[in-house]
């Protein structure tokens, strides 16, 4: 399609309306192979920093604070802010963007919303390529926010290169924390809110937790206070961050990264693809009666699996 | 398998701090299965724009109470049009009185105007049969 190559050409020349309307053709799965093939040579040189945590934890009001310091050292700023809370099959309200006011016409921050559209290979395939088309566009720190705590949030905190879990005091948290799993995931800590009493207790509370769980021992993650209302902590935050870019650049973690987050990636395409040919498969399976009552479903599976070799097969020739 | 949705940006430019009105509005536009950004309050005609632009939005929906509609769409339409989005739709609703509403329309400031008690449906539809005629989005 034509159309798409005029927008493909104006991304690299930094334009921020193609960095919009390639994310929402790439979002409609409209055309998408055709620009992610353009975009990916450009892209793979920026680390991405992930921001997580609970509902109202302060994520976004986080995001606003660190991309103005970054905007004070000259670089533009990317941010996707991601609710994969919002029912599958129906629309979003998405409302990060009221926090990020204070850049809201400055050209070198560019801030897109995301919502769940129960999108094949899950809302962390789509994220993925939204990051990369901002990357492409030009901007030169990626910011990732997403909220909750559960598996969808997790999957796409993998994304991240270097992921920020925030807390808040007296909240109990940090317990939340491990039961969800999100402990393991995070290379830094963040308590915001500090100026709200707690939070040298849950400070505590997580660096015992760090001591007995058996983490990376080259890089143990730190814990950061930050008040964005009394403006503190913010800036040490900034300075962990890079500290644990230098740290993925200079250890090589980066290259194990890369190739997990590869790995992953490629998983859910073919996750995807074999879903689809799996569900067009099956109602003619069943409707054959190729398939007796009372059989094991492993069984069952192992039958479709040669069915659906036998197809690529044929496809293939 | 589409995954299209239709986007809309629900702003609230002005001083007033009513936001309950956008807000009721936003919900129905999510249940209606469309992806809702909302900015919040206090929003001038340059921080809508943009953020329409960056959101890629089909749809400005401005709700305004102070009495300033008469400013505010037409300064949000020529925004529109120095940055070549007049693709994007503007509506609104408030208090704005039936004159200066026909004003509005009649010299293109904005596309459809909704006073307060509009069933919520009745917004709900319109955009939809607005949207079935505008999928040029792209090219
Ligand atoms: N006391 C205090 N409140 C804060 C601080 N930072 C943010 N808040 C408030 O916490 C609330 C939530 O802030 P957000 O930045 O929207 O939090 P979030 O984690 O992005 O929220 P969701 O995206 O809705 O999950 C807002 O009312 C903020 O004003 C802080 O440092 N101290
Ligand atoms: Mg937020």
């Amino acid at each position: 399609m034509n159309g798409v190559q005029e927008w493909l050409k104006r991304l690299f020349l930094q334009d921020r309306r193609a960095v919009a309307k390639l994310i929402s053709l790439v979002e409609d799965n409209i055309e998408r192979h055709q620009i992610m093939r353009a975009v990916l040579p450009r892209t793979g040189n920026t680390l991405v920093t992930g921001i997580t945590g609970p509902p109202g934890a302060g994520k976004s009001s986080l995001v606003e604070a660190l991309t103005k310091l970054v905007r004070e050292q000259g670089e533009s700023v990317g941010i996707v802010a991601v609710d994969p809370t919002s029912p599958l099959t129906g629309g979003a309200i998405l409302g990060d963007r009221i926090r990020m006011q204070s850049h809201a016409t400055d050209r070198n921050v560019f801030i897109r919303s995301m919502g769940t559209r129960g999108h094949l290979g899950g809302m962390a395939k789509a994220t993925a390529d939204v990051i990369r088309i901002m990357e492409a566009g030009g901007y030169t720190t990626l910011l990732l926010e997403t909220v909750g705590v559960g598996q969808s949030e997790i999957e796409i905190m993998h994304l991240a290169d270097t992921v920020i879990v925030t807390l808040n005091p007296g909240t109990g948290d940090g317990i939340q924390a491990i039961k969800a799993g999100i402990m393991e995931i995070a290379d830094i800590f963040v308590i915001n809110k500090a100026d709200l009493p707690g939070s040298e207790r849950l400070k505590n509370d997580i660096e015992m937790m760090l001591g007995m769980t058996g983490q990376d021992k080259a890089w143990r993650p730190p814990v950061v206070l930050t008040s964005v209302y009394e403006n503190r902590g913010v800036d040490q935050l900034q300075a962990e961050i890079k500290r644990h870019h230098a740290f993925l650049r200079s250890s090589g973690r980066w290259k194990i990264k890369w190739q997990e987050q590869l790995q992953r990636e490629v998983w859910r395409h073919l996750n995807g693809q074999i879903q689809e040919q799996f569900n067009s498969l099956w109602p003619k399976l069943l409707s054959d009666a190729a398939i007796a009552e009372g059989t094991d479903p492993g069984q069952i599976a192992e039958q479709v699996w040669s069915v659906m070799m036998e197809e690529m097969k044929k496809k293939n020739d | 398998m589409s995954q299209t949705r239709i986007r809309v940006l629900v702003g609230k430019p002005g001083l007033d701090g009513h936001d309950r009105g956008a807000k009721v509005i936003a919900r129905a536009l999510r249940d209606a299965g469309m992806e809702v950004i909302y900015s919040g309050l206090h929003q001038t005609p340059e921080q809508i724009v943009e953020a329409a632009i960056q959101e890629d939005v089909d749809l400005i929906g401005l709700s305004i109470m102070s009495g300033a509609h008469l400013t505010i769409f037409p300064r949000v339409k020529e925004l529109l049009k120095q940055q070549q989005a007049e693709d994007i739709l503007l509506i609104g609703g408030g208090i704005i009185p039936e004159e200066d509403a026909e004003s509005l329309i009649r010299d293109g400031y904005a596309e459809a105007l909704f006073t307060p008690g509009t069933p919520t449906t009745e917004i709900v539809d319109w955009i939809n049969d607005r949207m079935k005629l505008n999928r040029s989005k792209y090219f």
